[in-house]
């Protein structure tokens, strides 16, 4: 039921905020008899759980979402350093990362962030680990990727 | 005092200029590097930094003096925004995933030798 409520909310601000009608009220009856019906069709269709409406992974996210930005602006300096090199210093590698995250929604966050993180792409998904690639040995930052990891399973845990 | 719609207007065409820079950056890129998984990466910043500072650019235009009301243009484009940012890793890595399977292997190497690795 909790999750149930938290969805109307959730779904009610985005009409809101994607339709801007706050003093008709034809529309926003029409536009509560919507949300409602969305919800109960979440509901039939059993997604309301821990993966459909992820409750937990609040407010963590959020920070991760911060940091996230900032590691995403560094990568794209060096990138783009090497994208506009008169002799790009290119040295790709392959290489594995664990994937400490337990959920599946925690695995998903882990290896979009990689991927979104320019230079270095998820290419592979195993039973606990992620094959990388990587563009140069200064983007290959296993370490920093490795943390990056355990940042995702704290957040997972609802611990950040 | 300070005209703060000035303000605005010069953040937000630094936001789009840098970002446009990116797209530029991330295209030539995508035609410089040498292979499929390279040029990836470098698709990766006219997806991250590219897309990502126009939108921020366009999002402090969202308010003007003329025009009320900007907060629903603000809302959208931070939909926008984040929907980008949730949905183009997906993309790469379903490239990527699929490259993988059919055996296209990467360039490895200072010297991007294709070749035996120990994948």
């Amino acid at each position: 039921m909790g999750r149930f409520i938290i969805l109307v909310v959730a779904l009610a601000a985005i009409w809101l905020a994607l339709s801007g009608y706050f003093d008709k009220p034809l529309l926003l009856g029409f536009g509560a008899a919507s949300v409602l019906f969305a919800a109960f069709l979440a509901h039939r269709a059993g997604v309301l759980d821990a993966e459909g409406v992820p409750l937990g992974i609040f407010p963590g996210i959020v920070v991760y979402m911060v940091w996230l930005t900032f590691e995403i602006g560094k990568a794209n300096l060096m990138v783009a350093r090497q994208a506009l090199a008169v002799e790009p210093k290119l040295s790709p590698r392959l290489f594995l990362v664990p994937n400490p995250p337990r959920s599946t929604l925690g695995k998903v966050i882990f290896a979009n962030s990689i991927t979104l993180t320019p230079g270095t792409v998820s290419v592979d998904l195993r039973e606990d680990e992620i094959l990388v690639h990587g563009l140069t040995d200064a983007l290959c930052d296993e370490a920093g990727i490795k943390a990056m990891g355990e940042r995702v399973a704290k957040i997972e845990r609802g611990r950040a | 005092m300070i005209d703060w719609w000035l303000v605005r207007d010069i953040a937000s065409w630094a936001l789009i200029l840098i970002g446009s820079a990116a797209v530029v950056t991330g295209a030539l890129g995508l035609v410089r590097f040498p292979d499929f998984y390279t040029r990836l990466h470098a698709a990766g910043v006219t997806d991250t930094a590219g897309a990502e500072l126009i939108i921020f650019g366009m999002m402090l235009q969202a308010f003007s003096p003329q025009y009320g009301n900007g907060w629903l243009i603000f809302a959208k484009l931070g939909f926008i925004a984040v929907f980008l940012g949730l949905t183009s890793p997906v993309a790469t890595h379903a490239i990527a995933h699929a490259a993988w399977m059919v055996g296209f292997r990467p360039m490895l190497g200072a010297d991007l030798h294709y070749g035996e690795d120990d994948e």
